[in-house]
């Protein structure tokens, strides 16, 4: 007999799922618009051209393979922050914060759910919109804390439940942790106006939160990574010392190489090297220190003047790809005769789409047209391309007439 | 970290090749892996580990996780027995380190969530060997189904390995106490020059029919460090077994990174399922593992040349990178103030930082350490 005889076999992957049938169906017309992975308009992974020169750069170096510091490299994490905060931030400039390398988004998620369960004694509670990236919810948990929601998603609207997602902060109580998505939310791709991120934050201030800002998509949003990263500057200068969890596996197409950062916003630079050692004691017992590739390409990417010009053009590039696949899914859908109001595609943001789309809907989208994504109607517009906008808009009006 | 004699860092030369390949090879770019990691890598890793031969692959009962070096592999294995070893987040499980043992052992199990982590006598200061006794004793008086971690080779920091006889006798204690073997195998080719010695152990436990975890580090033996590349083999007693174990571990791995960093594990598959890029890396394996060899040899016969005071053949029966020489904190002491040789309080001492020029001065110092401290 065996140790793992009462092992359950695990639930599939929801959203591999997804992928795994697309792979199986031999129709020509099929899109895989789970994928949430950006993709050029040929439907291609797209490596950027400042990570090729970045990794050339990188070879002609000759560099030996060291261990990194546990808290990672360091001209990394600091460009890293940089790019969150502002290089006219005072936080930053202060050095009033602590940064430390993490696996990607995720495992800089994991760094601050752990490090918050070991040292915020005030609340186990994580509140998370609802809905959020599916992720978030195992990641708190398996560090041991507690997630409640507050209302976020219109269904009806297919935007901000603004005024739902207010009273339901007001009532979240104090010493909480409330985390946010800085922009390009995942997976509604509904993000507040400015009016409404300053209304939040005086909330968030009055109700004496912790918040924790995941930044997944800086630059990749809008187009424009100081406009994406507006909310979390203007939290800290309104007096929330946050943390933030960064990743770069999409504005810079890194996935695979894991470069993350998380960060705390301390009260001053002693705080922040007390708050830094204790990271440390996390990261060494999880993985010992990070992975140097996806770092050092980040690192020398945002550290050289002409690669980080590149790489704003290139983040500018992929935004404005997927703006325009939004805006062409809507003209189209226009074209097909839809009367329904489609108005939320061009104004939600991001690599994802609530499209409104029922069960059903969705159900017919992939039996009749080969079209696959997650049974909530979130698309991936990364998937859409100008070959495939009209086929796209054909189905989805077939399925909602 | 191993050193040449220079005293430099060392990227393995088949690693530089295969990296070339990797940056010419147009048709890679930088998706994400699966959970699991990269397929030809935990598939080769876990081969090696087990070897060609191994019946347990034959018989499709075993499976890898790609990790974050050893240290991953051994949260992610830790992860796994807290949830699901000994009934379902039995926290209460004891965990056996040996004493002395790398320290992060004991973190990595604490943050895992086991609350009963102990010591079992492994290294005997006073015969500067193996405390085989105190460690059978131990395992006879541990509760039923206790996890112990064992190293599969060149003991971290003693140096001081079982042998096969020994190795045999462990076995057969834990089979009949149904003790849980974790194995960590940080050195496999680096100890002895010899994948297949390295890995007697794991493979003997196999082939006793065992259920169990091995930990793999690819950073030493790759010279991977900061790549990060490990795996975590889990040997089962059938496919379905560890294909319940493996849906299971994707769900640890998914809320701790997601899914592994992709070029460190690249490398590796690329280096291991090529004969002629294997025979290279076996070729640098070897040369690493030969030069620890030789200033073993050269620093114990330079003391029993001087005629220091005491034995000095465990220098030589040790393997690995470490040694454990048997000097007392004070004798430390002295080496590092006054001849500032740098070793840590326990006398360990890094093999990897003696080159042939320092051989001379080292052995001179150890002699006035041990002369004139007692």
């Amino acid at each position: 007999s065996s140790w793992w005889s009462h092992v359950e076999m695990g639930p599939p992957d929801p959203i591999l799922g997804v992928t795994e049938a697309y792979k199986r169906d031999t129709n020509s017309k099929k899109m895989n618009l789970g994928v949430g992975a950006y993709r050029d308009d040929n439907g291609k992974p797209y490596v950027l051209n400042c990570v090729r020169k970045a990794e050339a750069m990188i070879a002609s170096k000759k560099m030996d393979k060291e261990y990194l510091p546990i808290g990672g490299l360091a001209d990394f994490t600091r460009a890293s922050a940089e790019l969150a905060l502002g290089e006219n931030s005072e936080a930053f400039k202060s050095g009033r914060y602590v940064t430390v390398q993490g696996i990607s988004g995720t495992g800089s998620l994991r760094i601050g759910a752990n490090f918050l369960q070991r040292f915020f004694k005030a609340s186990r509670d994580v509140y998370l919109p609802k809905p959020s990236w599916g992720n978030h919810t195992p990641i708190f948990r398996d560090a041991g804390m507690q997630l409640q929601a507050y209302r976020y998603y219109d269904p009806k609207t297919c935007s901000l439940d603004f005024s739902g997602a207010m009273d339901d902060i007001s009532k979240i109580p104090e010493k909480s942790i409330i985390l946010l998505h800085a922009c390009a939310h995942n997976p509604t791709g509904v993000d507040p106006r400015q009016e409404q991120w300053k209304e939040m934050a005086a909330m968030v201030k009055k109700r004496n939160l912790l918040v924790y800002f995941d930044m997944a998509y800086q630059g990749f949003a809008s187009g424009d990574i100081n406009r994406d990263a507006w909310a979390v500057r203007y939290f800290i200068e309104q007096g929330s010392n946050i943390v933030l969890s960064q990743s770069f596996a999409k504005n810079m197409g890194l996935y695979g190489e894991r470069a993350g950062a998380f960060t705390v916003i301390c009260s001053d630079a002693d705080e922040a090297k007390r708050v830094e050692s204790q990271l440390k004691i996390l990261i060494r017992p999880m993985y010992s220190n990070p992975p140097v590739n996806g770092a050092r390409i980040a690192s020398m990417i945002l550290n050289t003047p002409d690669l980080r010009k590149e790489w704003l053009t290139e983040v500018k590039g992929m935004a404005d790809r997927i703006i325009s696949m939004r805006t062409q899914l809507v003209s189209n859908l226009k074209k097909e005769g839809s009367s329904h109001n489609w108005q939320h595609i061009t104004d939600q943001i991001g690599m994802f789409c609530f499209t409104g789309l029922k069960p059903e809907q969705v159900e017919r989208l992939i039996k009749e047209f080969s079209i696959y994504m997650t049974k909530d109607g979130r698309i991936s517009v990364a998937g859409v391309t100008s070959g495939n906008v009209g086929y796209l808009a054909h189905a989805i009006h077939q399925v909602t007439k | 970290a191993y050193r040449t004699d220079e005293g430099q860092p060392w990227v393995l030369p088949v690693v530089k090749k295969v990296e070339q390949m990797i940056a010419n090879d147009n048709s890679l770019n930088h998706e994400y892996l699966p959970i699991l990691g990269l397929p030809e890598f935990r598939a080769n890793a876990s081969r090696i580990a087990l070897g060609d031969d191994s019946p347990a692959i034959k018989e499709n009962r075993v499976g890898g996780v790609q990790s974050l070096g050893g240290t991953g592999a051994l949260r992610i294995g830790a992860e796994f027995l807290r949830r699901w070893y000994n009934g379902n987040n039995n926290t209460a499980t004891p965990v056996y380190v040996s004493a002395p043992s790398w320290e992060n052992h004991n973190s990595v199990f604490m943050d895992a969530g086991f609350k009963d982590i102990k010591t079992y006598h492994y290294w005997d200061a006073a015969k500067r060997g193996l405390d085989l006794q105190g460690l059978l004793n131990d395992m006879e008086h541990a509760p039923e189904f206790s996890i112990f971690i064992l190293h599969a080779c060149a003991h971290n920091p003693t140096g001081t390995d079982p042998t096969p006889e020994q190795w045999k006798q462990i076995a057969a204690v834990m089979k009949r106490r149904s003790l849980f073997p974790f194995f960590d195998s940080a050195y496999q080719g680096f100890a002895s020059g010899s994948l297949d010695k390295d890995a007697w152990a794991v493979r003997y436990f196999v082939s006793e029919g065992f259920e169990l975890f091995c930990a793999q580090s690819f950073s030493k033996n790759f010279g991977l460090y900061n790549e990060r590349v490990g795996n975590l083999t889990v040997v089962g007693k059938d496919a379905d077994n560890v294909q319940r174990v493996l849906s299971q571990m994707e769900k640890i791995v998914r809320t701790t990174w997601s899914n592994p960093p992709s070029q460190g594990a690249r490398i590796v598959a690329t280096t291991l399922s090529s004969p002629q890029l294997f025979d290279e890396w076996y070729g640098n394996v070897k040369t690493m593992a030969d030069r620890v060899l030789l200033m073993r040899s050269e620093l114990r016969s330079r003391l029993e040349a001087l005629g220091t005071p005491g034995t000095w053949n465990h220098i030589t029966e040790q393997i690995g990178m470490f040694s454990f020489t048997g000097l007392n904190p004070k004798q430390v002491e002295y080496l590092v103030k006054e001849k500032h040789i740098y070793l840590m309080a326990s006398g360990r001492i890094n093999m990897c930082g003696l080159t042939t020029k320092n051989l001379d001065y080292v052995a001179k110092s150890i002699h006035e350490a041990v002369t004139k401290i007692q």
